[in-house]
């Protein structure tokens, strides 16, 4: 008999990629071929389980077996026990992090529980180097109706009905901005998706890509379609090399059966879509310095109006977005406007897709209703803080978001809850801190990014957020003073409002958000010389516990600045003046009498 | 594969691809369908397990019943193997023993696609696996 009846989904996502997931499956086909069980038995490559952290990840069908963590060399075993006598292998499983109860169904997770997937429904599910399973999925279905049964109208009705609104930061209504590129008179169109994703820490729209480029392609050409524009571009940095990789697969599939390219299914609508590179700078996710980049100038945003919907790419009018608010165009064509309107809270409807991190047990992404509380995602999805310890912040929002408290946990996510919070919905990353963390340090490095990145047109940002970051710099050396809080909070509020583009005007959040939550600890770095957290060095000491010190001079040979005083086994003492506190004699020291103190 | 000319092509195509997943989805709603668990330890398989596991995973989407059909370690029914366990949507399990091919051929008509009981059941408060 020759039926297939059992399916072995294996992570091909950058992630799991990374630790040989791809060596995994072949291995898979080999031992399945082993026992004879290839002809029963798929071993399908899809996209990123969201799991990224425990990855690779390897799902069994039809029994939705969960297994982490597997290696190659685990083929054999699951192929032997699990495929063959239908025995799960324990050590695989998930283990849950508050219980420690494996668990082996992946509905049960509560990672997965509370999750509504919309954007990332195929993500993990399909092969997304097979354009018919996309269509199994009913694929271009939405497109098909479009371009047959709809009228431009319709489809900016729709899309304005449902709510849906700018995943890539801005939460701008997608619906109005393509009936404003609609209105705008011209020959010639152009619908640009965002893929450039510049937030440290943020892959969701790398995640789609690779696991569902299709969806993205469709709903360019539904967009293409409401708004009379016949080419579209993929504007992706090139550090994304499995997403580009997939993504001309599905364009070169894609148009070989008449879904992309001219005529669409014997239509007289055509739609060609192209890629082009960014080079993976953070500004040029910014629309109007991304289509100065695409255009082969500098990538340095210019002053709106006009919008991109009356004048972008080489002038012509351009809608331009982000991965994941295309991504959900699709289901909302298919299942309606009022289906994807009851999901979400009153002004920020359907999903969100979030890149959690930090001290959490499950790193990884997720996809949850909007309205969803932050406690919600920290503690069921994302199963705690790490190691037992206590939550202290989460950060949103990337680096033009804020830290949000422990009082700030039962917020509904949304777009304006956050904005009311003083952080913001950004693209989607999520990083939780523990009481290990020192708010001062968080702030640095959020400001140390965006100083990296600024493009230099303007004098606010390009020189504010340097000085501001000298200031932070200075107080976590342990030099800072008060004046330096209030110099702090006076320099943000000037580049917020003297800076041209969203990334100057949002770039001090970051500090703002930390002065805002965290005054006390801020004051005791420059009060009291003191970092609760023991983060900042220079706050820190090194000194010889008398008791355990046996005087075996060690650390006295290697000081290199003489700081350490002490014969042969007599107690060593450190003058913390001399002290550069590089750590090299706790180091050296058998004896574990040197100790590091706040 | 060749150009689609029409949104109808589409929809067939569709319709034809959906089989490839099919095992897919149905695994998503495990209780909207119906389950079978087939007991495969090493005893199991001597008894000619493998072939009524092969039997269901095929048979049953060729007669047009949503099903998932896995299979399990030893059920612990050692005297009456092969074993499998049947769960409707929304019933509970019943567990049918000395499960040969023509007995399955009999369980679907009967039991699964009508709900009548037909000979075999194991009748001891089974232990659910
Ligand atoms: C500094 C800066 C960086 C940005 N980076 C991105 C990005 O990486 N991806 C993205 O989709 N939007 C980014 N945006 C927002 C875009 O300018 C634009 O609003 C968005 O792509 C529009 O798509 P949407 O309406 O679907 O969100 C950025 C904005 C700023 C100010
Ligand atoms: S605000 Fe900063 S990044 Fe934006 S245009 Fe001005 S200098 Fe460039
Ligand atoms: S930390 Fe470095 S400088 Fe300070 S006492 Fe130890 S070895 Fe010397
Ligand atoms: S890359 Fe494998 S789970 Fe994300």
């Amino acid at each position: 008999m020759t039926k297939i009846n059992q399916h072995i989904l294996t992570c091909g996502g950058t992630g799991c990629r990374a630790s040989e997931s791809k060596i995994l499956a072949a291995r898979l086909k080999e031992e399945l071929k082993n026992f004879d069980l290839d002809q029963n038995v798929k071993v399908v490559e899809s996209g990123c389980f969201g799991f990224c952290e425990k990855g690779p990840i390897v799902k069994l069908l039809p029994d939705n077996t969960f297994y982490t963590q597997v290696k190659p060399k685990d083929a054999k075993e699951i192929v032997e026990e699990h495929v063959l006598k239908g025995r799960k292998i324990s050590r695989l499983l998930y283990k849950d992090p508050t219980t420690n109860e494996t668990i082996d169904e992946s509905k049960s997770m509560g990672f997965y529980k509370k999750q509504i997937r919309i954007a990332t429904r195929n993500c993990g599910f399909i092969d997304p180097e097979n354009i018919g399973e996309y269509v199994a999925r009913n694929g271009y279905e939405a497109l098909g109706k479009t371009v047959f049964e709809l009228k431009p109208d319709d489809i900016i009705n729709t899309i304005k009905a449902s709510g849906l609104r700018g995943r890539g930061g801005g939460g701008f209504p997608t619906g109005l901005k393509w009936e404003l590129t609609a209105k705008s008179e011209s020959e010639k169109k152009y619908v640009v998706c965002n893929a450039d994703e510049g937030d440290p820490g943020a892959f969701m729209d790398r995640s789609i890509l690779e696991g569902d480029p299709h969806s993205v392609l469709e709903a360019m050409a539904i967009c293409g379609y409401a708004i009379g524009a016949d080419e579209g571009l993929i504007y992706i940095r090139a550090e994304y090399p499995l997403a580009i990789e997939r993504l001309k697969i599905a364009i070169k599939q894609a148009e070989e059966v008449g879904l992309i390219g001219d005529n669409i299914l014997g239509s007289d609508f055509s739609f060609n879509i192209k890629l082009k590179y960014g080079a993976g700078a953070f500004v040029c996710g910014e629309e109007t310095a991304l289509i100065h980049s695409m255009e082969g100038f500098r990538g340095e945003p210019t002053l709106k109006p006009p919008f991109p919907a009356e004048r972008g790419y080489f002038d012509k009018p351009t809608n331009v977005n982000n991965v994941e608010t295309l991504a959900n165009i699709a289901a909302i064509i298919n299942k309606g406007a009022e289906w994807y309107s009851s999901i979400g809270t009153e002004k920020s409807k359907g999903t969100k897709v979030f890149a959690l991190a930090g001290k959490i047990n499950n790193v990884g992404l997720i996809e949850v209703p909007m309205g969803t509380t932050l406690r919600e995602v920290i503690f069921d999805i994302g199963g705690g803080i790490k190691d037992g310890k206590k939550f202290k912040a989460v950060q949103t929002g990337g680096p033009s978001g804020g830290c949000l408290t422990e009082e700030h946990l039962d917020t509904h996510i949304d777009f304006d809850n956050l904005l009311a919070i003083g952080s913001m919905m950004g693209s989607g990353g999520m990083i939780v801190m523990d009481e290990d963390d020192c708010m001062v340090s968080v702030a640095k490095f959020y400001l140390e990014f965006t100083v990296e990145e600024s493009c230099g047109k303007c004098a606010p940002c390009r020189i504010g957020n340097k000085r501001l970051l000298e200031i932070l710099e200075k107080i976590s050396n342990g030099k800072g003073t008060r004046d330096d809080l209030f110099l702090l909070r006076n320099m943000s509020e000037v580049i917020k409002d003297s800076s041209l583009c969203g990334l100057g005007q949002t770039s001090p959040n970051p500090v703002l958000s930390t002065l805002d939550n965290f005054w006390d600890e801020f004051v005791e770095h420059v009060d009291d010389n003191k970092c609760r957290a023991g983060q900042c060095k220079s706050m820190l000491k090194y000194v010889i516990s008398e008791d355990d010190c046996v005087g075996c001079t060690a650390c006295f040979r290697v000081c290199p600045t003489g700081a350490i005083t002490g014969s042969k086994k007599e107690v060593h003492i450190i003058n913390q003046d001399l002290c550069i506190k590089c750590g090299a004699c706790m180091d050296k020291c058998h004896f574990e009498s040197i100790e590091l103190i706040a | 594969m060749t150009k689609i000319k029409s949104l109808n092509d589409l929809r067939k195509l569709r319709d034809q691809l959906q089989s490839s997943i099919e095992l897919r989805e149905n695994a998503e709603s495990p209780d909207a369908v119906v389950q079978v668990k087939v007991g495969m330890a090493t005893s199991g398989i001597a008894s000619g397990a493998r072939e009524v596991f092969n039997f269901f995973a095929e048979v049953l989407p060729k007669r047009e019943v949503k099903a998932i059909v896995t299979q399990t370690g030893d059920m612990g029914y050692k005297y009456a193997e092969p074993i499998i366990m049947v769960t409707l949507p929304g019933k509970s399990p019943v567990v049918f023993g000395k499960v040969d091919i023509p007995k399955a051929d009999e369980i679907i008509e009967k039991y699964i696609k009508h709900g009548e009981l037909v000979d075999g059941i194991v009748p001891e408060s089974y232990k659910t696996i």
